[in-house]
């Protein structure tokens, strides 16, 4: 059996891709998970990975080439039959060829994009096709947006200038792509806004000792905590971790910890740490520095950008005391973690001073009410507060 | 100068009256009583009972008279008190007045005009209240022409009289008591083409008579909320000035249409209709109307207030055009 491998969305922003080149050829075996090819997107590099295993057949656009989500990249020969030849027709930089009207065959695995697999014609009003025309959009990049479920001038005029600043700004693109999440997100998003301060004396005093016996490399950030608690949190708490897709929430089976990192020189990405709420905290930390890196070089992996189900936001040391953050679309919850300062604290009827860390949760009051927010709020607080059992 | 729109179609009649001698106007009640919304008040006194005429109830009879004289070479004005009575004076309107000059070969022009009351808001019942000038547009060989504001009122009759063919002419009964300044420098308006009443670039609102004033209300509201709605006055009705229409939907790619008539076959309709046909490509979004609820105009006031176009409904139909996503 053949499958086609299209190009994912890997956000709710994201229209289309640069193909920078190929990892496999034809002829090569590729596993589940695999990169197959880097592409460049308005936030860097990324590693696109495979959601099959198989055998490439064809590859069937060239690199160089800017693609629309939902173009078919390669076809793949699965390993349960033979491969069927396919008609290979490139895809060179001329504009792509519309999408099946009929819904393609959906890959065994998890389905790469939506707007690509939905059937039917695209509702596009009529004086957005012309505008369309006139300014090169291809339709498909105007169908890549995730959520928006009739297209106007405004959206083709936004996708115009996405991809000239692209060509010419990545910066410039950026900043785009997290002004249309984040213009989304306070359009659609009836946000909602809790506070809750908490001691993490025993935070600290726990995370000195435990990094006291390990090397400097080692040692775990105070950050890392807040998100691992947020990860347990959301396991125990389905309403805040998932997706809010076509009119209604679908709850995440695996909890996937979006980590806001600012990039030097401007910008900021949420790539995803998986499974964060069954990895040990030293797991998690490797897999964070490693992360970090990679994000800062420009290099993340697709299934790291586009799966978050949760996102945490921290300012650090330097930042203000508390931040009330955006929810980053189609998620539903977002938590903020201002600086820990000494705060005059009451601790059995005395005050005294402590670290005080002030944590907000942003989340969408069409999946959740303040009253779940927050006992989800508190538990967090109470899971840092119990450091060894993170 | 400020006066009431009632006394800018006044001053119309008393000019047109003035300036023209073979002018006269006919009809139920306009003379002694002065007119049943008191526009021709005071002109018998003034111009005497050869000119301002008193005629019995029968509007097929007065507006055949009206049509006779017309074409004998005189300028008659006929007044029908609202527009539901001038149904028994279709026949005269439809088989003679608009067809004649054709049936002549173009020797027998009918330079008639016809004022008639129409619209609710005044609590008169479902006999008083219809707004049925999109009935009119429906006839070729007549002009159609609602003036909406105190400039239109006091000089849309001369051009109107001006014209060799049939002109009825549409005062919305709400307009009446409105207040506004008389343009100094004005002589004389058009009645080819619409006018742009509030410049916008979000949305456009297409309406005429009654409604107007409703839209610029809206369009008030809609300010203060970072919307710009562009309102454009019809002023006529038949022909529609096509023209003007287009360039605004270029303007603005979303239009709501206001129209106080029925919604099924309507003239709301109609321009909706033109603007598919001839601008197509512009439009941005799905066209949405606001028309009177497809009752006859009730008596009592809320739920006569209910069926008629509202400012709230106005802007309930433009944030639906302007909706992100839109309704598919």
């Amino acid at each position: 059996m053949e499958v086609e491998f299209r190009l994912p969305s890997l956000g709710a922003d994201m229209e289309a891709a640069t193909l920078t080149h190929w990892l496999k050829k034809p002829g090569d075996a590729v596993h589940r998970g695999e990169a197959i090819a880097v592409v460049e997107t308005d936030k860097g590099l990324i590693d696109i990975e495979c959601f099959e295993d198989g055998v490439v057949s064809a590859l069937t656009v060239e690199p160089g080439t800017r693609i629309p989500v939902g173009t078919v990249l390669a076809r793949l020969a699965s390993e349960t039959a033979p491969a069927v030849p396919a008609p290979a027709a490139p895809i060179s930089a001329a504009p792509p060829s519309p999408p099946p009207l009929v819904k393609p065959a959906a890959p065994a695995g998890p389905a790469p994009a939506t707007a690509a697999t939905v059937p039917g014609r695209a509702h596009i009003s009529p004086a957005a096709r012309r505008r369309a025309v006139e300014l090169g959009v291809s339709l498909e990049e105007l169908q890549g947006q995730g959520g928006v479920d009739i297209i106007h001038i405004e959206d083709v005029e936004r996708v115009a200038a996405l991809s000239k600043a692209s060509s010419s700004d990545p910066r410039a693109a950026m900043r785009i792509a997290i002004g249309n999440a984040m213009t989304r997100a306070k359009r659609e998003i009836p946000h909602y806004y809790l506070q809750q301060a908490v001691d993490v004396s025993p935070t600290r005093e726990w995370l000195s000792a435990h990094n006291a016996k390990l090397p400097v490399a080692k040692r775990l950030l105070e950050g890392l905590l807040i998100v691992k608690a947020v990860a347990m949190a959301a396991a125990r708490s389905a309403e805040f971790n998932g997706y809010f897709r076509n009119g209604r929430f679908e709850s995440a089976v695996s909890v996937h910890v979006g980590t806001a990192i600012a990039l030097r020189g401007g910008g900021l990405v949420a790539p995803a740490l998986l499974d964060a709420d069954k990895k040990d905290l030293q797991t998690l930390m490797q897999e964070f520095s490693d992360l970090v890196s990679r994000v800062r070089a420009g290099h993340m992996r697709s299934s790291e950008f586009a799966a978050a189900t949760i996102t945490v936001t921290s300012l650090g040391d330097e930042g203000a005391d508390s931040l009330y953050p955006i929810i980053n679309p189609p998620q539903v919850a977002i938590v903020g973690a201002g600086c820990i300062a000494p705060q005059p604290w009451v601790h059995e009827g005395a005050v005294m001073i402590r670290p005080v860390l002030s944590l907000t949760l942003a989340a969408d009051h069409r999946v959740t009410d303040g009253r779940s927010g927050s006992r989800f709020l508190k538990m967090i607080g109470e899971l840092l507060a119990t450091p060894d059992k993170l | 100068m400020r006066m009431t729109y009632r006394e800018a179609a006044r001053e119309g009649l008393r000019a047109a009256l003035r300036a023209d001698p073979r002018v006269f106007l006919m009809g139920e009640d306009i003379g002694h009583y002065g007119g049943c919304y008191a526009v021709t008040k005071g002109l018998l006194q003034e111009f005497g009972p050869e000119r301002i005429r008193d005629t019995p109830l029968s509007e097929s009879a007065f507006v055949g008279a009206g049509i006779g004289a017309a074409i004998g070479g005189l300028r008659p004005i006929v007044e029908i008190m609202t527009v539901n009575f001038s149904l028994l004076a279709l026949d005269q309107i439809l088989n003679n007045a608009a067809t004649l000059c054709h049936m002549s070969g173009g020797q027998v022009n009918v330079p008639l005009v016809i004022r008639m009351a129409t619209g609710a808001g005044r609590q008169l019942a479902a006999q008083h209240s219809h707004s049925l000038e999109g009935w009119y547009t429906h006839i070729p060989g007549l002009r159609v022409v609602a003036p909406a504001t105190i400039d239109d009122a006091r000089f849309m009759l001369a051009t109107s009289l001006a014209s060799p063919d049939p002109v009825l002419l549409f005062e919305h009964i709400f307009l009446y008591n409105i207040e506004g300044d008389l343009s100094d420098r004005l002589e004389a308006v058009d009645i080819e083409h619409a006018v742009i009443r509030r410049p916008g670039r979000d949305v456009l609102l297409i309406t005429y008579g009654g409604s107007l004033h409703k839209c610029l209300a809206a369009a008030e509201q809609l300010a203060a909320e970072g919307v710009e709605a562009e309102v454009l006055d019809l002023r006529t009705l038949r022909p529609l000035d096509d023209v003007t229409i287009m360039e605004a939907v270029r303007r603005t790619h979303r239009v709501v249409v206001i129209d106080e008539g029925w919604r099924s076959g309507s003239l709301a309709a109609e321009i909706t209709t033109r603007i598919v046909e001839q601008a197509f490509y512009e439009l941005d979004a799905p066209v949405a109307r606001v028309c009177t609820a497809e009752v006859p105009i009730p008596y009592p006031k809320h739920l006569e207030d209910a069926a008629l176009p509202s400012v709230a409904r106005i802007i309930e139909a433009v944030r639906g055009v302007l909706a992100r996503g839109g309704s598919a």
